[in-house]
């Protein structure tokens, strides 16, 4: 029996990458990141910011995302996001970019803890890319 | 009658118009072609965001304490309507379809004695609905800068949406919007987003089977259900956009024929008018010659 699986990220306006060949899948997930190899069982969680990995027969996919919904069911894992780039779009500017946004919104004042938490935890991905 | 002089003029007015809406047509049908290619790639979110938050709601295990977002207010007092038109005319029906069925949505809830408030999106529905409804309109939003539909734009839609629930300023919310449903036709739409319908909710996939949440189902939830309302706004303008483009270029289409049609009439005319001047004038020559 092969060890694979299907993979789908969706965005709003496309479907932004499918994979029918991934063996192994790490996803941020809320409450830290997880491992998801084939026969899974079914589960909806949701992500904070931070790296999707994807190691497939035909290699290896990175992307960042900032949020979004993962949903895997039958040995199909579903990711909606509205705020996803692959990792090697992103140059140096870009990031610099993304941190300089992270980092306003983590010292605004009227926001509540848990978008606290989300933009601190941005601004450490993001520096860890750097 | 008129001149030959003022018949030529309006014969090349009307020929220029029909240049213009020539290439208006021209230009939408570019434009839907667009707009329906992202309609179309854009409907995987929206469905199985809607599948992921029909399976949560069905697994919910505490039915009582499920989120607002879902199940309501328990009231229906206040009832908020966003309006979704476009931003330019000459589209046809387009506008004006949306504002009928939302007037008679309007005129059911004063009968009922709802109190209504009114979100337009899109200069072109506020023009129509401020006469009569403008001091119910609590919020214009227009999108004349995007050049196209973006996500963004719906979040802030959404984004706004929500503060007002959470204010609990309305306890229902119904979107208008036409859906698109070929170039000649679009239905428009009345879909309530606030709380969820239960309708929808009926149509459920396989639901034994039984999923792991984490964390558990009502925070996730929380966390889905302003996204879905998000998601729901940008489907709807996706839809809108396509719906526009086509409705545009089916009346472009129109008063290029019917423009046509007017060339031909005034030619004939025209040419007649000319006939009868040079007859006139060959009649005179004769009976002046006769005379003498």
């Amino acid at each position: 029996m092969s060890e694979e699986f299907k993979i789908e990220i969706i965005n709003p306006e496309k479907s932004f990458f499918v994979k029918e060949d991934v063996i192994e899948a790490v996803i941020p997930a809320f409450e830290g990141e997880m491992g998801i190899l084939k026969d899974h069982i079914s589960f909806i969680s949701f992500l904070k910011p931070g790296l999707i990995k994807i190691y497939s027969k035909s290699g290896e996919d990175k992307f960042y995302l900032e949020d979004g919904i993962v949903e895997f069911k039958k040995n199909n894992l579903s990711i909606l996001t509205s705020s996803i780039s692959n990792l090697k779009d992103l140059d140096k500017s870009k990031l610099q970019d993304l941190l300089k946004i992270a980092e306003e919104q983590s010292n605004k004042n009227d926001i509540n803890d848990q978008s606290k938490y989300l933009a601190d935890q941005k601004i450490e991905v993001l520096k860890s890319l750097n | 009658m008129a001149s030959l002089d003022d018949l030529k003029k309006r014969i090349t007015s009307v020929k220029s118009t029909q240049k213009i809406t020539k290439a208006m047509k021209m230009v939408a049908a570019a434009k839907l072609k667009r707009a329906q290619e992202s309609a179309e790639k854009g409907r995987p979110y929206s469905e199985k965001m809607n599948n992921i938050i029909l399976n949560l709601s069905n697994g919910i295990s505490d039915k009582e304490n499920a989120p607002k977002l879902l199940n309501g207010t328990g009231k229906d007092q206040t009832h908020l309507c966003v309006v979704m038109t476009s931003d330019r005319g000459l589209c046809g029906g387009f506008n004006s379809n949306i504002i009928k069925k939302a007037k008679s949505y309007f005129s059911k809830l004063s009968k009922d004695s709802k109190e209504l408030k009114i979100i337009t999106v899109g200069s072109k529905g506020n023009d129509q609905l401020k006469r009569i409804y403008g001091s119910k309109i609590i919020e214009k939003i227009s999108f004349k800068n995007s050049k196209y539909v973006n996500y963004f734009d719906a979040e802030k839609v959404g984004k706004s949406i929500i503060e007002k629930f959470n204010n609990k300023e309305f306890d229902v919310c119904t979107i208008f919007y036409n859906q698109f449903k070929n170039v000649i036709t679009q239905i428009p739409q009345a879909q309530q987003i606030i709380p969820l319908n239960d309708e929808n909710n009926n149509k459920g996939d396989e639901l034994n089977e039984s999923y792991e949440f984490e964390p558990d189902e009502d925070e996730i939830l929380n966390n889905l259900l302003p996204k879905n309302i998000s998601t729901q706004i940008f489907k709807a303008m996706l839809e809108n956009s396509a719906s526009e483009q086509g409705a545009r270029m089916s009346a472009m289409d129109n008063a290029t024929r019917n423009a046509g049609e007017m060339v031909d009439k005034l030619t004939i005319e025209f040419n007649r008018s000319r006939q009868a001047a040079i007859t006139k004038e060959l009649i005179e020559i004769i009976s002046g010659a006769e005379s003498l």
